[in-house]
């Protein structure tokens, strides 16, 4: 929506001025046309008001209840109970040969994260409505600082899962490595598909009921609770499946964690996947946000 | 570098019906479905241009203006006269339609008091909250605490959620952090009614000091004693467009006669117009006279008032009693005159009435003024007619003193007398 360039500068747009020596930062403000990119130096210009919004939402999820932080625990905990009796006792899913509670908790914690990144990031710009039509910002912080609410509470959550490991006496292997960055790719899956539906939340707010449902039936379609036996991942099948990227990040960070072994295939093409994910959302909500003030 | 701002030709164009709903999904997709059988249509006829002129509105058209460092630009216009929507603009909230702006230094904008408070965060938490999103540093905001804390009279509350505050602490509060954004250019729209009449005062002497260090500010408010007070210089914006532009005092001449256009010419129709549920037309005329029986619009200062009324009467449930209200032209009631009571006679019989108010002294103060005419009997009010009559009261001497109006509001008739002599040298 605006180009910034240096005081004496004018005619060159896209540069950015440096405040300094006497310098003013100059601002043009003129109709935007066409795709935008998305300006990521802004945004780290701006990292301090990404933090602070961040600290707001962890900050005031659990204020006025009594056991605070510990919502963040238990919520990945108690479904993991619920399946572990549901599923692993009566109905007698199969899994790998892993204690069934850890099975379990290890596709829960990274899906938990990335359900509750989409879903709050879905939410968010329209939630933030004030700010939006009052100040100016990177737009994008919106979405992003409630993605990093949600990874502070998967930080969290993953003290259980180190807890859970010592109790089975699971001895992390050299795959442990890929966690952090599995945990990455998932983050970056998580702000495409957050603010394509933030973008889209603006304009239609069908998707205030469509993303809760949407994110359900997603979770059925990825190994969250369940293995894909072998007749899966094997042939065309096993080709298709890493195009939900949630399958092969889920998949491979449960393998990290519990020393399977990583599947190469499945978690580079998810990852492409994921990254392509990133930049179709990003890009529509650049062309989007300059409208959010107007119709939001 | 000289802090600036450059407004060239900015137009900002809003679709009818969008304008603060949002479409839902079916609607785009009818939308969508009708587009293509829409455009056959068009080619037989015009009438698409004309429903595309009848759907978008020019919230601001052809705007342009510039400051230079220690402009205090109030922006005026009546409601709807595209104001925020320019401060939007500025404040890069929403874009332009057509045109640019040039801001030349650090632009803080204040569209709001207390941008991003939340009601569960603590005083000083909300004060690291909104001052990053105002956007200062943290470091800045650090330095500044104490300054806010003392200027916000918030104290012991610091570490109390703000939703336990009272109003007033709030938007103290709210406007303290807002206040100490220290940016080469300050937009603020409508923040400045805030608080009580002392914490006002801060604010404008808070504003006054921060315009004296060469910072640009651009204000909205619709005050006009405040921004008499605190601006230079002046947009009046009408329809969209700037209607006048320079020095604040001419500007706001402009304005004030601008205000009258629509009422003066319909002067006559005043009294014919609709009554409102419940009243009747009951007024037929008014007018102000002079000491010779003319008709006027002009009362020299202390002068004698006339202000001639015609009524049809109906017959009344009781005494009648009639109230001349006059109003200055912010629409501030600056006195009611009432009839006696206890004379029964002065609209006794039904029929065609003609009455005189008149008052030898009128203790106004230079300026110009609405009257508000009504009357009422026992059973309630049975006519009113707002902005009946315009009139101005003359500047000159205080009742032929030899002294000149000073300020105020008011004149009153004063006597001077020494009371005692201190021996010369001591006091």
């Amino acid at each position: 929506m605006s180009v910034l360039s240096s005081c004496n500068d004018l005619d060159r747009p896209g540069e950015v001025a440096h405040v300094g020596n006497g310098e003013l930062p100059v601002v043009v403000i003129r109709p935007q046309q066409g795709w935008p990119l998305p300006d990521l130096r802004e945004v780290w210009e701006y990292h301090q008001l990404l933090y602070f919004l961040i600290w707001r939402d962890v900050k005031v999820r659990y204020k006025q209840t009594v056991i605070g932080i510990a919502w963040a625990i238990l919520q990945p905990v108690m479904t993991t109970i619920v399946f572990t009796v549901f599923l692993g006792r009566l109905a007698a899913a199969p899994s790998t040969g892993v204690a069934y509670p850890l099975f379990v908790f290890t596709g829960m914690l990274p899906w938990g994260f990335f359900a509750a990144a989409v879903g709050s990031a879905g939410q968010s710009v329209v939630g933030n409505e004030r700010l939006i039509a009052k100040v100016f910002f990177p737009r994008i912080i919106i979405p992003l600082a409630a993605v990093g609410a949600a990874l502070f509470d998967l930080m969290v959550a993953s003290t259980v899962l180190l807890a859970m490991m010592a109790y089975y006496g699971v001895v992390p292997t050299l795959g442990i490595v890929f966690v952090p960055l599995i945990v990455a790719i998932l983050l970056v899956l998580a702000v495409g598909v957050g603010s394509l539906l933030a973008a889209l939340n603006v304009a239609y707010r069908d998707f205030r009921y469509v993303v809760p449902f949407f994110l359900q039936l997603w979770m059925f379609a990825t190994p969250a609770i369940y293995t894909q036996t072998s007749s899966l991942t094997g042939g065309v099948l096993g080709a298709i499946l890493p195009l939900n990227p949630a399958q092969g990040l889920i998949r491979n960070f449960r393998s990290a964690v519990l020393g399977g072994p990583i599947d190469v295939y499945s978690l580079a093409v998810s990852s492409a996947v994921a990254v392509t994910a990133a930049f179709v959302g990003m890009f529509y909500y650049k062309r989007t946000e300059r409208r959010f003030s107007d119709i939001i | 570098m000289q802090p600036s701002i450059r407004v060239e030709n900015l137009s900002k164009r809003y679709r009818l019906g969008t304008r603060g709903g949002y479409r839902t999904l079916r609607e785009s997709v009818s939308e969508a479905v009708a587009a293509p059988f829409r455009r056959l249509a068009g080619r037989a006829s015009a009438e698409p241009i004309e429903r595309e002129s009848r759907e978008w509105i020019w919230a601001i058209k052809d705007v342009s203006f510039e400051a230079s460092p220690g402009d205090v630009v109030g922006v005026i216009g009546r409601n709807g006269s595209g104001k925020s929507t320019l401060l939007k603009i500025l404040s890069r909230v929403t874009e332009p339609t057509e045109g640019s702006v040039r801001l030349c230094g650090r632009v803080g904008s204040l569209l709001e008091v207390g941008t991003g408070f939340h009601q569960e965060l603590t005083g000083r938490e909300n004060i690291f909250l909104s001052g990053t999103i105002v956007g200062m540093s943290r470091k800045e905001i650090a330095r500044k605490l104490d300054e806010i804390v003392e200027f916000s009279e918030i104290g012991a509350f610091l570490d109390t959620p703000v939703k336990r505050y009272s109003s007033g602490m709030y938007v103290r509060l709210a406007f303290a952090v807002s206040a100490h954004l220290e940016t080469e250019i300050l937009i603020v729209d409508e923040v400045l009614a805030v608080g009580d009449v002392a914490f006002q005062k801060k604010c404008l002497a808070h504003l006054q000091r921060a315009s004296q260090s060469g910072r640009i500010i651009l204000l909205v408010s619709h005050n006009m004693s405040s921004l008499q007070a605190l601006c230079n210089r002046a947009v009046l914006l009408a329809g969209g467009r700037v209607h006048a532009a320079g020095e604040f005092r001419d500007v706001m001449a402009t304005y004030y006669r601008s205000l009258l256009v629509p009422a003066q010419g319909a002067s006559d129709s005043t009294f014919d117009a609709p009554r409102a549920e419940g009243m009747s037309p009951i007024f037929r005329s008014a007018t102000i006279v002079d000491d010779q029986g003319r008709t006027t619009n002009f009362v020299p200062l202390c002068g004698i008032f006339r202000l001639q009324m015609t009524l049809d009467l109906p017959a009344l449930d009781g005494s009648g009693i009639i109230n001349v209200g006059i109003d200055d032209l912010l629409g501030q009631r600056m006195i009611t005159i009432r009839s006696p009571l206890e004379s029964p006679e002065l609209l006794e019989n039904a029929g065609k009435v003609e009455l005189e108010c008149r008052v030898d002294e009128l203790p106004l103060a230079p300026g110009d003024y609405w009257i508000k005419v009504s009357v009422r009997d026992r059973t309630g009010w049975l006519d009113a007619v707002e902005q009946a009559v315009y009139f101005t009261v003359g500047d000159g001497e205080v009742f032929d003193e030899g002294r000149r109006f000073l300020s105020g509001r008011l004149v009153v008739r004063s006597r001077w007398e020494q009371l005692s002599r201190s021996v010369e040298g001591v006091i």
